[in-house]
């Protein structure tokens, strides 16, 4: 029977508050897992500390709500042990790019299929607002005493920067094309990274829903309606074609420099494609020839309570 | 040859230049420990003479290279002023110079036989009657002249010697040829040497013995154990155990296709702990290995393995401490932080090896009170045993046996992770099993594992995960948590690889007919308490033994059994013990001169 929308709701309370923008993420979220089919117990939503950490228990799949920043090591350790699983992590930006930073780089090098998406709100919203990574300096949101006194990361660059392979933007209040950009993430082949812009209503009073909209860019805001455009109806074109220096070179930095774009014109869409870089499960194959048809999770280790693993080999070369 | 060996590195934080040293004790008997005293030192460098002239006894030997003769302290510079300061001291109150020749004096007047040799002459030799120029400046060759003068003197039949190099060189059979040429020219050479009265020509061999390093019997032990996922960050002494279980990556199995283990290197131990729970939430058995400092940063997720009921094996190879302390070192001194290790109450079991050979059958008891008890396990071992080289009994593993506990194979009906039970212990899905679908958080959580903060539910999963801790007494069985050497008047509480130096120590003392009990304690928590009461019911005088300073399980014993520990034998100079130490010590605490704490110290 397939599976509908509804199926991959649970009926736990939501807590979140009224117009967050969480809601969009998890709605497509759904909406994306409904309609590649994904089986239910076949997936596992992992999920950080914050109010985005808990995405995993609105989700009826299999769920794991881990620690703050840690997110990515849990999800990797789940999809290397189970690699038909198919996996999608989910977290803030003060988690992904605060805390965890490091493990966002190390993810990046080791390129495991699966997907990451940022709730980036740039505040820290479930501690009552603090300055998170992606606040702008000097900015000044609601809760906070002075302006911002550190720099911004740049997710977007930081990603390209650190091997993901493929690096996308979405925005929590276009839910269609969310799901859209979730569903080519979840199929890519690699780690796939999607940052959303997601206005908290309760901390951010700077970045709101109102201000991507542009209603204070009065004649802008005539022409386009938003502060956000679709770089899928420009000419960019993120995918790495071939293997080559110079096609890598070019698709990287154009995917760095676009994520420099901001204040009146924000785009959203795919930076970055590249799946000629092996993922980390190709290259553990190469090493562990029936990897991907034995994994860790499916291998019998004993029989009747006894071990079958045999080590004779081994011990009768240490026999003196 | 059939001996019995214990062999111990000993080597500085550093890649190479500073002073390592390999102490090996030979015997026919079955030994356990390394003693003070060094019938034969073979030394290839003016440091080692500095630093171990004194350790060698009176009827023993040192092999050295005559031309250091006139080094002076000043000229070694990898001697640190400390020890420089020590030794000067020491030379002036012998009115000797503070050179190889003065410090060579003193042992002289022991009564230790000098051998001096040029190996520079040696050298020369071999490559004029080698034919051969290369050889002369060879200075690489000055391990296997060394191992070769040693074993010419002890008068060790060479065809052994031969037969190592062939090994060690079997793919490179020109430099097998050089270093054979070496080795028999320096054998025959000391072969010529007189009055040392020791001598090693060979014993009945005891068949099924193997030479293992420390890290063997846990690394062997997790493929045997069906451990199939490692994740770990590189430090000392623990990493050894992940190169090894990644050189050996793919796995023989019985009637099936090949296993393997996945060994992940990951960027920190935070990850290494975060991958592991992750793999072991697919019912994947896990671990990592790692040593103080890298444990200190798996605290966090330790708890959340707690409150998850997710079963991983930590391999803790605990070196000195505190912070980097001293890197390459020996202690035992994070028993209370594993014991206590993570924010909040939740139950975990720490469990300690004795030795290599105990630490392979430990290491299958360690992954089956994890899945049984669904609960992480911390399993003790230690800088002592990872540096050990010994001969044991070759690993049995049909003595290994695997229980999985409630891990479902599949699940019908409607499925809450964390359903209550009468046994605490809830059916376990895995990720990614038909139908198990189940939700994990760090929060408190509900039966289905979504947060709940409910303050009635609150107190009923509290109970549930904290009765483990009882379970786990009730079922792992007596034998499992503490092993009785017997019980006396005077009898020893200790753990670890306190274990070996301790029963030489004791069969020693037995000898001159003193009698000392000793307990090993292994379950270290939750505590044996009931058990190890039973055990020493006559005994009057406790005595614990531990490399830290501050008693740790002494401590914890003192909270469990409520009884006094009447002796404390500690070290923590970073120094293995060695069972001369122990046993100096044991007979002074026999004789009622000891102190109340007795602090070892030997070794360099």
């Amino acid at each position: 029977m397939a599976l509908k929308l509804a199926d991959y709701k649970t009926d736990v309370h939501n807590d979140w508050c009224p117009g967050c923008g969480d809601f969009g993420i998890v709605n497509a979220l759904q909406m994306a897992l409904a309609e590649m089919g994904i089986e239910r117990d076949k997936a596992t939503i992992f999920s950080g500390i914050g109010c985005s950490g808990k995405t995993s228990h609105f989700i009826n799949t299999y769920g794991v709500h881990t620690l703050h920043g840690r997110v990515l090591t849990f999800a990797q350790g789940g999809k290397l042990a189970n690699p038909e699983m198919t996996v999608v992590a989910v977290g803030g930006d003060g988690d992904g790019l605060g805390i965890g930073a490091g493990h966002f780089v190390a993810a990046g090098r080791r390129n495991v299929d699966m997907t990451y998406i940022i709730f980036d709100n740039g505040v820290y919203g479930l501690t009552k607002g603090q300055a998170s990574p992606t606040l702008k300096l000097g900015e000044q949101t609601k809760s906070l005493a002075s302006p911002n006194t550190n720099y911004d990361v740049n997710p977007i660059g930081l990603a390209v920067a650190s091997g993901f392979t493929f690096v996308a933007r979405g925005y929590s209040y276009d839910v269609r094309h969310l799901k859209d950009l979730i569903i080519k993430a979840v199929k890519h082949k690699g780690l796939a990274f999607l940052d959303v812009l997601q206005p908290c209503p309760t901390y951010n009073d700077i970045n709101t829903r109102d201000w991507y909209a542009g209603v204070d860019l009065a004649q802008e805001s005539i022409e386009r309606h938003s502060r956000i455009y679709k770089l899928e109806d420009t000419q960019f074109d993120p995918l790495v074609h071939y293997d080559d220096e110079v096609e890598v070179n070019e698709k990287l930095s154009q995917a760095l420099i676009k994520s420099l774009e901001w204040g009146n014109k924000i785009p959203i869409g795919v930076f970055y494609q590249n799946e000629l870089i092996s993922p980390f499960t190709t290259r553990l194959k190469d090493q562990i020839p029936n990897y991907l048809e034995n994994p860790p999770a499916k291998q019998k280790i004993s029989e009747n309570g006894l071990p079958i693993t045999n080590v004779s080999k081994i011990l009768d070369s240490l026999e003196v | 040859m059939g001996y019995q060996i214990f062999g111990k590195r000993e080597f500085y934080s550093n890649i190479k230049g500073e002073h390592s040293y390999f102490t090996v004790r030979v015997s026919d008997q079955k030994i356990h420990s390394n003693v003070n005293d060094v019938t034969l030192m073979a030394s290839f460098d003016a440091e080692t003479i500095f630093r171990h002239f004194d350790e060698v006894s009176s009827d023993g030997g040192i092999i050295y290279d005559s031309e250091l003769e006139n080094v002076d302290t000043e000229r070694v510079h990898t001697l640190d002023s400390t020890f420089k300061e020590r030794l000067h001291k020491y030379l002036e109150s012998k009115n000797k110079p503070f050179t190889i020749g003065g410090v060579l004096e003193i042992a002289k007047e022991k009564g230790v036989n000098l051998y001096p040799v040029s190996f520079k002459k040696i050298l020369v030799n071999l490559a004029q009657e080698a034919d051969n120029p290369k050889l002369r400046s060879l200075i690489r060759m000055y391990n296997v002249i060394g191992v070769s003068l040693s074993l010419g003197l002890i008068k060790m039949p060479s065809d052994s010697l031969f037969h190592s190099i062939d090994t060690i060189f079997s793919k490179k059979p020109q430099i097998a040829e050089i270093n054979k040429q070496a080795a028999n020219y320096s054998y025959n050479y000391a072969s010529k040497f007189e009055n040392f009265d020791h001598s090693l020509t060979g014993t009945t061999k005891e068949p099924h013995t193997i030479l293992v390093q420390g890290h063997y019997g846990t690394s062997i032990g997790k493929m045997v154990s069906g451990c199939r996922f490692q994740s770990y960050y590189p430090i000392t002494p623990a990493s050894d155990e992940s190169g090894y279980l990644e050189s050996h990556q793919i796995l023989e199995v019985q009637n099936n296709r090949p296993g393997s283990t996945a060994v992940i290197q990951t960027e920190d131990e935070i990850s290494a702990m975060g991958m592991m729970i992750g793999a072991a939430l697919t019912g994947t058995r896990s671990s990592t290995s790692t040593s103080g400092p890298g444990f200190a940063l798996m605290t966090e997720a330790i708890g959340w393995a707690g409150i998850n009921e997710v079963p991983i094996v930590i391999t803790l190879y605990q070196r000195s401490g505190p912070s980097t302390g001293l890197p390459t070192r020996h202690g035992q001194d994070d028993l209370l932080f594993a014991v206590h290790a993570g924010a909040g109450d939740f139950p975990k079991i720490v469990y300690a090896s004795g030795d290599i050979e105990e630490s392979f059958y430990d290491t299958g008891r360690c992954f089956n009170y994890a899945d049984v008890f669904q609960i992480p396990v911390i399993h003790m071992m230690d800088k002592f045993l990872s540096s050990s080289v010994v001969t044991c009994k070759r690993f049995d593993p049909n003595k290994i046996t695997i229980d999985r506990g409630k891990l479902l194979d599949k699940v019908e009906g409607e499925y809450k992770r964390f359903a209550f039970t009468d046994d605490g212990i809830s059916p376990r899905s895995r990720l990614g099993l038909d139908n198990g679908i189940f939700w994990n958080t760090g929060d408190e959580s509900d039966e289905y594992g979504h947060i709940s903060e409910d303050p009635v539910e609150r107190i009923k999963m509290m109970d549930k995960r904290m009765s483990k801790l009882d379970l786990a007494l009730e079922r792992i069985p007596d034998e499992e948590q503490a092993v009785s050497f017997g019980a006396h008047e005077h009898t020893i509480v200790s753990w670890g690889s306190t274990k070996g130096p301790i029963i030489d120590a004791l069969s020693m003392l037995k000898k001159e007919g003193i009698d000392i009990g000793f307990i090993q304690i292994k379950l270290i928590h939750p505590f044996p308490t009931d058990y190890v009461k039973s055990l020493l019911k006559d005994t009057k005088i406790i005595i614990d033994i531990e490399a830290n300073h501050s008693g740790q399980l002494g401590k914890i014993f003192k909270q469990n059994v409520l009884k006094d520990i009447n002796y404390s034998i500690l070290k923590y100079s970073g120094r293995g013990m060695t069972s001369t130490e122990i046993y100096d010590s044991l007979k002074k605490i026999v004789e009622n001169k000891a102190d109340k704490r007795e602090v070892l110290t030997h070794g360099a």
